[in-house]
């Protein structure tokens, strides 16, 4: 078993989650070779094979460029696996390298399961899927914080790579996150809105049981989308990470997206009215109930 | 100028899935449908991008399924949508993302589209590749995870949001693809006049045989709920017990309520 592991940079720096990939190659109990296409700055720590393109000539954003490098990887390392995470680039590039090479693509992988399947969420996380690809090789995509980070060390053997082709878009540069509002990471307590609050009007019964709590007010991606809070309110993935002592998500499905950015937090409560809400594999107490019917009345209770 | 716009019906996220007779799917008996979030952010960058231009560029959606999707065509009509395409086909969530993306490319290539919007995503598959197959096989340009769009003069300007918040700016020229995030844009919500005009629309039905022609690439196998993990204390009944098990729980576990 082999496999070509699809390492991501950003900015001449190769980005955190790459190594995840690692950790899956060694559930996966392979031999591994990985494409980048960066610079010297970017090279993992790793004693392996790096096919190395250069991001000066590539650009770090090309993905008709890019899905040639490894078709041209692919070539050379005939691997059974072409593993990307499933991030923006990783999402973008995958089918791109599927359908060029006319092979199988399974996104989001969460495990490995028997017979040569693969394990992937479905229904917005809250039922599995297994699947079987028909065909080799396969290119996965993996899903973030689903296999452990692994730096296994060591100087890579770095062949250069290079492929030739029309990229058909022209990237113009990255633009850094606002940052406004309040700074979620300092607090200790965080009471957060999601779409199941229903309403704009509703954000002051959640706010007040923040205030009661001593705590700042969250949001869900949704919240903030339909204008009902500030961008610098959200959490999750695309949002802050937060850490606080005691997390309460008032109407909020658990998206993996949304848990990226708080299940570190020390204590989380969850209410919700869906007992089969994802949010329960995170939180220490989902209480079931109608949001809107609960809240007040814990807040009162609190208050007194 | 031609926009395609596809989307798919979804069932409705806080509904209980059980699995089908194949054992492979969910079933969707009882279950209530509704238009796939990212696709309408979809549909109202299409509608959006035909009032820009004095409503020159033709808009056609089109959905693949059971006859039940026709009512989230209608919807997309009722956003704005010129016309529909109804790709019929009874077992359509047994087609992978692969044959998905050949029946609209099938359907697409002859139609000469100037742009084709995705979602990012259907809420219910997640594979997240319909979008960029789609483009792989037409040939076009496209670019994924969209949350800023600009036309001008046959080139679309698009951010891209990528992790962390950060976001990339890229630029492509027509024929073009592009998959919406959340948050691109507002969707609107149909005015009843224009629901009414919205019946009147045509949807043309084209059976799925007629446009696929490829085989299968992943089989599903096995659908189940996950293995619970986490041992969050569920609190059920009435409401006041509820509250009070709560505060006790956080007197005991957490140093937040003194
Ligand atoms: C690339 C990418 C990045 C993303 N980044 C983020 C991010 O940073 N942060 C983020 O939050 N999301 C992010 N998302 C979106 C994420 O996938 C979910 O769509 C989002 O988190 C869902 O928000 P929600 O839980 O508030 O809404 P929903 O998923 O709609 O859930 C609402 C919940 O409320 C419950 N509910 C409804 N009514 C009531 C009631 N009356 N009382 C109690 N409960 C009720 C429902 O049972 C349901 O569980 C991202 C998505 C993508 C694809």
């Amino acid at each position: 078993m082999k496999l070509l592991l699809i390492g991501e940079c950003r900015e001449g720096k190769l980005l955190e989650y790459s190594y995840e990939l690692f950790g899956f190659a060694s559930q996966a109990g392979a031999e591994t070779a990985m494409l980048i296409v960066g610079g010297d700055g970017s090279l993992p720590g790793y004693g392996g094979t790096v096919y190395l393109a250069d991001a000066g000539k590539y650009g770090e954003y090309n993905p008709d460029l890019h899905k040639r490098l490894v078709q041209a990887v692919v070539e050379r390392e005939r691997p059974d696996y072409v593993v990307f995470m499933h991030t923006s680039y990783g999402w973008d590039l995958a089918p791109r390298v599927a359908a060029l090479l006319k092979v199988p693509q399974v996104s989001e992988v969460v495990a490995l399961a028997e017979g040569g399947g693969f394990e992937r969420p479905c229904l917005s996380q809250k039922m599995r899927q297994v699947v079987k690809p028909q065909g080799t090789p396969v290119v996965l995509t993996l899903q973030g914080g689903a296999f452990p980070a692994l730096v296994p060390g060591g100087t890579p053997q770095v062949q250069p790579v290079d492929a030739s082709g029309e990229g058909r878009l022209e990237f113009l540069g990255y633009e850094a996150a606002a940052r406004k509002g309040v700074d979620l990471t300092k607090a200790e307590v965080i009471v957060s809105v999601g779409r199941g609050v229903g309403k704009k009007e509703n954000i002051p019964v959640i706010a007040e049981l923040a205030r009661v709590l001593g705590g700042e007010v969250g949001a869900s991606r949704p919240v903030v989308d339909s204008g009902w809070m500030d961008a610098g309110s959200q959490v999750g993935v695309t949002g802050q990470t937060v850490s606080p002592k005691l997390y309460v998500a008032c109407g909020i499905s658990g998206a993996i997206q949304h848990l990226a950015g708080m299940k570190k937090s020390g204590f989380i409560v969850a209410i919700n009215k869906d007992k089969e809400a994802p949010i329960a594999g995170v939180a220490d107490v989902l209480v079931v109930a109608d949001v809107m019917q609960f809240v007040p009345a814990l807040t009162a209770k609190l208050a007194k | 100028m031609k926009i395609l716009v596809c989307i798919k019906q979804v069932p409705d996220m806080e509904s209980r899935f059980k699995p089908d007779a194949s054992g492979v799917w969910y079933a969707d008996t009882d279950l209530a449908f509704r238009v796939n979030e990212y696709d309408e952010y979809a549909i109202e960058q299409a509608v959006l991008l035909k009032e820009q231009l004095g409503g020159e560029p033709e808009v056609t959606v089109l959905s693949i399924g059971p006859d039940r999707v026709v009512e989230a065509i209608k919807k997309g009509l009722s956003m704005g949508g010129d016309r529909g395409v109804h790709v019929q086909d009874a077992a359509a969530h047994l087609k992978d993302s692969w044959q998905v993306a050949s029946i609209i490319a099938a359907y697409a290539a002859g139609e000469g589209f100037d742009l084709i919007l995705t979602g990012l995503q259907s809420q219910d598959r997640g594979s997240a590749q319909v979008g960029v197959t789609v483009a792989e096989l037409l040939d076009y340009a496209c670019a994924t995870t969209v949350v800023g769009f600009e036309y001008a003069d046959g080139t679309v300007t698009v951010k891209r949001e990528l992790e962390g918040g950060v976001k990339g700016t890229v630029r492509l020229k027509m024929p073009a693809v592009v998959t919406c995030q959340l948050g691109l844009n507002q969707p609107r919500y149909p005015t009843l006049p224009n629901i009414m005009k919205a019946k009147k629309k045509e949807v043309r039905v084209i059976p799925v045989a007629e446009l696929l022609h490829q085989d299968q690439r992943v089989a599903p196998v096995e659908f189940r709920a996950p293995a619970k993990k986490g041992s969050a204390v569920v609190l059920e009944g009435e409401l006041a017990d509820q509250v009070d098990r709560l505060i006790g729980i956080l007197k005991d576990k957490t140093a937040v309520l003194r």
